[in-house]
């Protein structure tokens, strides 16, 4: 063991070269693009007349702007037809695999890559989006990016960085039941505020990040981001190494055992030194929903919107932005808000074990009249996996709608979208103003489990009573 | 509307022009630019998605219209924000929104750092300063609309002089890195990245993934 956190060692290993600026030029070893941010930084290395230095590097799917209703082709929508097909040229010309609608693998770019074993312990990944800190959860260092750094990706299997400090997570204890790692990483994000990773890579450790299943660390690592973190991170053990083994594109035969071998030498030492650090206690939390405009702005489902007495002053200015946009009043109950719309999916929540807690809700309940409710599994093979188990049949016969496979209303890009100031019980990561699709629409992040407990009383419910019922 | 400015290119070692402060903390890029306006295939367009949504809400309201509606701004090229400044998602939509619609460079508190980076890429600075002096600036701006900061990137000083608010000086910052790739016109990294192939191939070749799990 050494006194280097996986973060140096990661970083270490993948450095090419410095840079005049006085920037690191890193080896990115995992490229994952889809339709958004992608058709520009292709149309960019084109006027440079430059190739894909890796094609065999990037990997292609098509999420955010499908339609999960009818997802035949071509689309209702000609601009997402036309980004869709921009994408399929862009991957042929450049021998890219596209994992495309009806492939079998098609899925959030976020849920796909683990899921065939692409995103492994000691990689370096990138993509052209912010909650590609997700893959942090296999001990991976995984950030997001914008276009022109996709460009350079594409050109040069590299990026120009500056390597972040490292601030431990360490969360003592164990979620009680009820509670998800959503509820951790909102109660961690309302502690440490939405600013406070900045500049950090955020390192999960301790008992209670042990105990999470990769589904729960993937949650957990996704919305690192929301806390200011470009990267979150969880050092890789026998949950990871259990849950890569047999995955298409995972090692195996002899070579298996070496990477498990290597892998199991880049967790961060006993003596690791790091920047910061914060502790939590796990059992101590409550299922968390946020209130406000951020996904800083988070309280207990057992707990009262924060007055402006405790507010701290810098954040009151946003506290007020929040209360009017919201309209909720401080100092009442988040229990018992009434809701619109609840929404299960998302990079975030969209994973069948996330689909298991919420259907072990749905079950033998019904929607609340009044109240819409869907679920967007967050890949086909996660849809597979769940109609196999018969999760689609709950949610149908509770009054759910089931859909296809995409980002859906997490941001509103296809036709899955709030209407006017309807508000949304919601399994994604973002509550900003206008993120669902209605310039005043609302959202209330929580667990999917919380959201199934909105769905099947019409609001704000703490789902522990529900489970105990 | 939209600029017709060029682009920045080379090294960026001052900017003069207008002001135009957009005053809140953690507006982030949802609202720079709402996702519905990222469904295009190039970032021709963008500049009327710059904040659209804040727009219309501003557009009949008490405390509007939005400063990006204010004639008096047409003109600015120095967007003035406060803390945490281009949080959320990581969409380079955010700055080609801004850029297109004539902003050049960016003061404030603070700034996501996708968002920043975004920037950067772009030749645009983010200028981060003392809240004193983010407040002084959106006043003065508030104040004099018409008055012209000239940014000096090589002794990170912005200088605003005005009639009205008379003439002042204040800091800003900037990390040596970013600092040094813009006035030395090494922001855009790709001939950089692609100038060390011979360091890729020996990094790639000591990659335990990229080798059947032999070498490391």
């Amino acid at each position: 063991m050494s006194a280097a956190t996986l973060y140096d060692k990661v970083w270490d290993l993948h450095r090419v070269a410095e840079l005049p600026g006085g920037s690191t030029q890193l080896f990115i070893g995992l490229h994952l693009i889809h339709e958004v941010t992608s058709p520009q930084a292709f149309a960019a290395l084109k006027d440079l007349g430059l190739t894909v230095r890796h094609p065999e590097r990037t990997v292609a799917t098509v999420d955010h702007i499908v339609p999960t209703t009818s997802q035949a082709r071509p689309f209702a929508d000609p601009l997402a037809e036309e980004m869709l097909a921009t994408l399929e040229a862009n991957c042929a010309e450049h021998a890219i695999t596209l994992h495309g609608i009806g492939s079998g693998r098609q899925g959030i770019v976020h849920v796909i890559a683990p899921e065939l074993g692409l995103t492994q312990p000691g990689m370096t990944v990138a993509c052209g989006d912010s909650h590609t800190s997700t893959h942090g959860a296999f001990g991976a260092i995984a950030f997001g990016i914008g276009t022109s750094q996709v460009r350079d990706v594409l050109a040069s299997q590299s990026l120009s960085m500056n390597k972040l400090k490292v601030r431990r997570i360490w969360v003592d204890g164990q979620l009680q039941p009820g509670v998800f790692a959503k509820d951790l990483v909102l109660h961690v994000i309302r502690t440490l505020g939405v600013k406070g990773g900045v500049g950090y890579a955020y390192e999960f450790a301790g008992p209670a990040i042990n105990a999470l299943s990769m589904d729960e660390r993937m949650t957990l690592c996704n919305m690192a981001i929301e806390g200011g973190a470009r990267c979150g991170y969880v050092n890789p053990d026998q949950t990871t190494f259990a849950y890569l083994q047999g995955r298409p594109a995972a090692p195996s035969g002899e070579a298996w055992e070496r990477a498990v071998a290597w892998w199991s030498s880049l967790a961060s030492g006993p003596d690791a030194v790091f920047d910061d650090e914060v502790r939590f206690d796990a059992a101590a939390l409550a299922p968390t929903v946020t209130w406000g405009i951020t996904p800083g702005q988070g309280i207990g489902v057992d707990e009262a919107v924060p007055t402006l007495e405790q507010t701290p002053l810098e954040e009151r200015p946003l506290a007020e932005e929040a209360y009017r946009y919201m309209d909720l009043q401080p100092g009442t109950s988040i229990a018992g808000t009434p809701v619109d719309v609840c929404f299960i999916g998302s990079c975030t929540n969209g994973r069948l074990s996330d689909l298991q807690a919420a259907a072990a809700v749905a079950r033998g309940r019904q929607v609340a009249p009044g109240t819409k409710a869907f679920v967007v599994p967050g890949s086909e093979q996660v849809a597979a996996a769940a109609e196999a188990e018969g999760l689609d049949q709950v949610f149908l016969a509770a009054g759910f709608e089931w859909r296809e496979p995409g980002c859906s209303m997490c941001l509103a890009m296809n036709p899955d979208r709030l209407e006017g100031r309807q508000i949304s019980a919601s399994s994604s990561n973002r509550n900003f103003k206008g993120r669902q699709g209605s310039a005043s629409g609302r959202t209330l992040l929580m667990s999917p489990a919380m959201v199934a407990a909105a769905a099947v009383t019409g609001c704000v419910t703490d789902v522990r009573e529900l489970l105990q019922a | 509307m939209a600029s017709s400015a060029p682009f920045p290119s080379g090294p960026i070692r001052q900017h003069r022009g207008r002001g135009v402060a957009v005053v809140g903390a953690d507006i982030d890029t949802d609202r720079i630019i709402p996702a519905r306006f990222l469904k295009c295939v190039t970032f021709d367009d963008l500049a009327r998605g710059a904040f659209a949504d804040d727009r219309t809400e501003l557009a009949n309201a008490a405390a509007g219209p939005h400063p990006f509606d204010r004639d008096a701004h047409r003109e600015a090229s120095v967007l003035v924000v406060n803390s945490n400044f281009g949080c959320g998602s990581s969409r380079e939509h955010a700055p080609q929104a801004l850029m297109r619609w004539g902003i050049r460079a960016l003061i404030g508190e603070s700034f996501a750092e996708i968002f920043f980076g975004n920037c950067l890429a772009l030749g645009i600075p983010c200028l981060s300063a003392e809240p004193d002096t983010v407040r002084a600036l959106q006043e003065a701006i508030a104040a004099d609309p018409g008055a012209e900061l000239l940014l000096d990137l090589e002794a990170l000083e912005v200088e605003l002089e005005s009639e009205f608010v008379g003439a002042n000086r204040w800091r800003v910052h900037l990390d040596p890195g970013p600092h040094q790739m813009l006035v030395s016109g090494q922001w855009d990294a790709t001939g950089q990245l692609l100038a060390h192939d011979g360091d890729l191939r020996a990094t790639a070749a000591r990659l335990p993934y990229l080798a059947g799990f032999v070498a490391g």
